[in-house]
């Protein structure tokens, strides 16, 4: 008889494949770390410009904070689809532009009613996405150059659309409401009141769900260190809200499209498939994954909450001119999530990351203002901070090959 | 000896001047291990992918299970139940062991989240433990990332997600490739139970050791053309070595088939 290999048992084999607790812990532990890491880069980059200048923390500015921060974040939640698959989108900034304008276009030299305006706006980012996605699968030609004729492009139409006066003011209190409504004390503590429940209730439903099945689960512990960091952000957030203009719609709506989309990738079929395309596009089309289709609407997404993100700027800016959509939008919607953890290289990340890394580029930009920095010291300062995240994610991703993980 | 699950006869496959398949007849019989073995550009990829669907033969006709078929596409492949793992295996690096599994043919939630198509976790994960447990694929837990998994555990994965459409016949291309002695060893053992569950294993391979070790029958194939079947317990490495090689090849097989 003859055999193959020397008849040694494996060392795991004793084991079957039940997972150890330390490895499972670990993993978690590690996941949490990814955006626990951002959260401390931002406690410290607010420490630091407080200690400059102690306005910084006070609740009008920090409500200044983010309201500065929902467009871009809005932005940003696109922005991550295509980053997921491991594309990228460079006309964001200018589809945001011609969306607000489309949308004040119609609403205020048409007359039309305000939410159809909008969900014209919105419907014509879908439309770009959808365009840009197509011609990206169709001819194979790569996502950022596809994009920057969609850049060139969209910002020509924004001229167009706006056509000889440049400027369109918004007056119709169905646009400029949804930037500047704010909720009273009461709503406020109603609102993280409700979001606490809901998410103990769907943490620990979830946990017991699975415990019941008898599959892996996070540790209890960690599951109620978890729920206790969201409630008191939560109580923080509205205590500080509430001492100044009370919770802003605009940050309700973008939370709500942060929550929204993360179910999304991460409880859905689509979710499963946008990360397998974005790991091995090759595994995802044997696996029979309609790959182009997972693309197209990846990009449709996109383009969507690029426009989603347009009309909530030109809400708060009470206009929209021809520099709408200009300027550091671009970079700094695609540079959140990447300084957040979302990786350029796709398959990895979460839409959390929109709202972090949001939260991480608003908080450098205004505090910079606060300090009435040079625009030259700005402007270098934010090319640092881009660079120093590209490169994290770059080591990120240069050790897991080193691990043997791609 | 039962009867065979799948049979060919006198596959011919031609690019341009080559012959890459003249005349082979083949068979897989349920709970064997079949190798393929031969030298390099013999044919085995081309007569594994025709098989499998991804080639049209030029000649010859199959038959599944006694019956007469057409093998058009991977798809009806897939459909006769015909499963085939290649050399890279296919998988998501940045996806666990429970996605990669369902990869493609994930288990739904029921009621008012089917709509929005929300995936069955729980039901995923207890089918994929089932399944692991059954072929004692040792991995640290169905919820690691494919990634850290080790070249053997990957290859078990990809093994294990084959079994998920239940077919009839694996083909696996190279298993044991580049892998270390430990991992080959858990590979060869997986490729055993998967005979106990009666499918047919046609494995193709480089290393005659592992192929002595695992296979109950060897096809030679040599030049496009069948050099040889052995059974594997009658047969010297020898015997296959100049089979493979033409130095002593079965002569009553070329006589047949010329």
């Amino acid at each position: 008889m003859r055999v193959g290999t020397p008849d040694v048992a494996a060392p795991e084999d004793a084991g079957a494949e039940i997972a150890s607790p330390r490895d499972m812990l670990r993993r978690f532990v590690q996941g949490d770390l990814a955006s626990l890491r951002v959260i401390l880069a931002i406690a410290l980059i607010w420490i630091i410009f407080d200690l400059q200048n102690d306005r910084f923390l006070s609740a009008t500015n920090l409500t200044n904070l983010f309201l500065q921060i929902t467009a871009v974040g809005l932005i940003s939640v696109g922005v991550v689809m295509a980053l997921l698959i491991g594309e990228i989108d460079l006309s964001v900034g200018a589809v945001s532009g011609l969306a607000a304008a489309v949308m004040a276009v119609l609403n205020v030299k048409q007359g039309w009613d305000p939410a159809l305006a909008i969900a014209a706006g919105v419907a014509t980012g879908a439309a770009i996405g959808l365009l840009q996605g197509l011609l990206f699968t169709r001819f194979r030609i790569p996502s950022f150059v596809v994009t920057l004729a969609g850049l060139l492009t969209w910002q020509g139409a924004l001229l167009l659309v706006l056509g000889q006066t440049g400027t369109v003011n918004l007056s119709n209190s169905g646009v400029t409401d949804l930037a500047n409504t704010f909720y009273g004390p009461a709503v406020g503590w109603i609102f993280a009141a409700v979001a606490i429940t809901a998410f103990a209730l769907v943490t620990l439903g979830g946990h017991r769900r699975r415990v019941a099945a008898g599959v892996t689960t996070e540790p209890l512990p960690l599951l109620l260190v978890r729920i206790a960091v969201v409630a008191v952000v939560a109580i923080v957030s509205i205590a500080v809200l509430n001492s100044d203009r009370g919770l802003p719609l605009a940050l309700l709506i973008l939370l709500a499209f942060v929550i929204g989309f993360q179910v999304l990738a991460t409880r859905t079929v689509f979710g499963r498939h946008l990360f397998a395309v974005g790991g091995n596009a090759e595994a995802a089309r044997r696996a029979g994954i309609g790959v182009d289709r997972i693309r197209v609407i990846a990009f449709t997404l996109c383009s969507s909450m690029a426009a989603v993100g347009g009309i909530l700027a030109a809400s708060r800016l009470l206009a929209v001119n021809q520099s709408s959509g200009g300027s550091n939008l671009l970079l700094e919607a695609i540079a959140g999530p990447v300084i957040a953890g979302t990786s350029l290289f796709g398959g990895r990340g979460s839409v959390w990351s929109a709202l972090l890394g949001a939260v991480v580029i608003g908080s450098i930009a205004n505090g910079m203002n606060l300090l009435a920095l040079e625009s030259s010291v700005k402007y270098m300062i934010t090319g640092g901070v881009l660079l120093a995240a590209v490169i994290v994610d770059a080591v990120a991703r240069s050790r897991r090959q080193a691990e043997g993980r791609v | 000896m039962s009867d065979p699950i799948l049979s060919a006869r006198g596959i011919g496959k031609r690019f341009g001047p080559v012959q890459a398949l003249d005349r082979v007849d083949f068979e897989v019989r349920a709970g064997e291990v079949l190798a393929l073995v031969g030298d390099n550009g013999a044919g085995k990829s081309t007569l594994v992918k025709s098989i499998s669907g991804i080639y049209s033969v030029d000649s010859g006709e199959f038959s599944f299970e006694g019956r007469p078929v057409k093998i058009a596409g991977p798809a009806s492949a897939t459909e006769l139940g015909i499963a085939t793992v290649y050399q890279d295996l296919a998988l998501c690096d940045n996806l666990d062991v429970v996605a990669n599994l369902f990869l493609g043919q994930e288990e739904l939630r029921g009621g008012a989240a089917s709509l929005a198509r929300f995936l069955d976790e729980i039901d995923m994960e207890q089918r994929s433990h089932e399944l692991l447990e059954q072929l004692s694929v040792t991995i640290p837990s169905v919820r690691s990332e494919v990634g850290t998994l080790s070249g053997g555990q990957r290859q078990q994965v990809a093994v294990a997600r084959s079994l998920l459409g239940e077919p009839k016949i694996v083909m696996l291309d190279e298993p044991t490739a580049a892998l270390g002695v430990v991992q080959t060893k858990q590979v060869l053992d997986l490729i055993r139970r998967l005979r106990e569950r009666n499918l047919g294993v046609v494995v193709i391979s480089h290393n005659l050791v592992d192929v002595f070790a695992v296979a109950d029958r060897i096809f030679v194939l040599r030049l496009g053309r069948r050099s040889g079947v052995f059974e594997a317990s009658e047969t010297t490495e020898e015997q296959v070595v100049g089979a493979i090689t033409g130095a002593t090849a079965d002569t009553a097989e070329q006589e047949r088939q010329l």
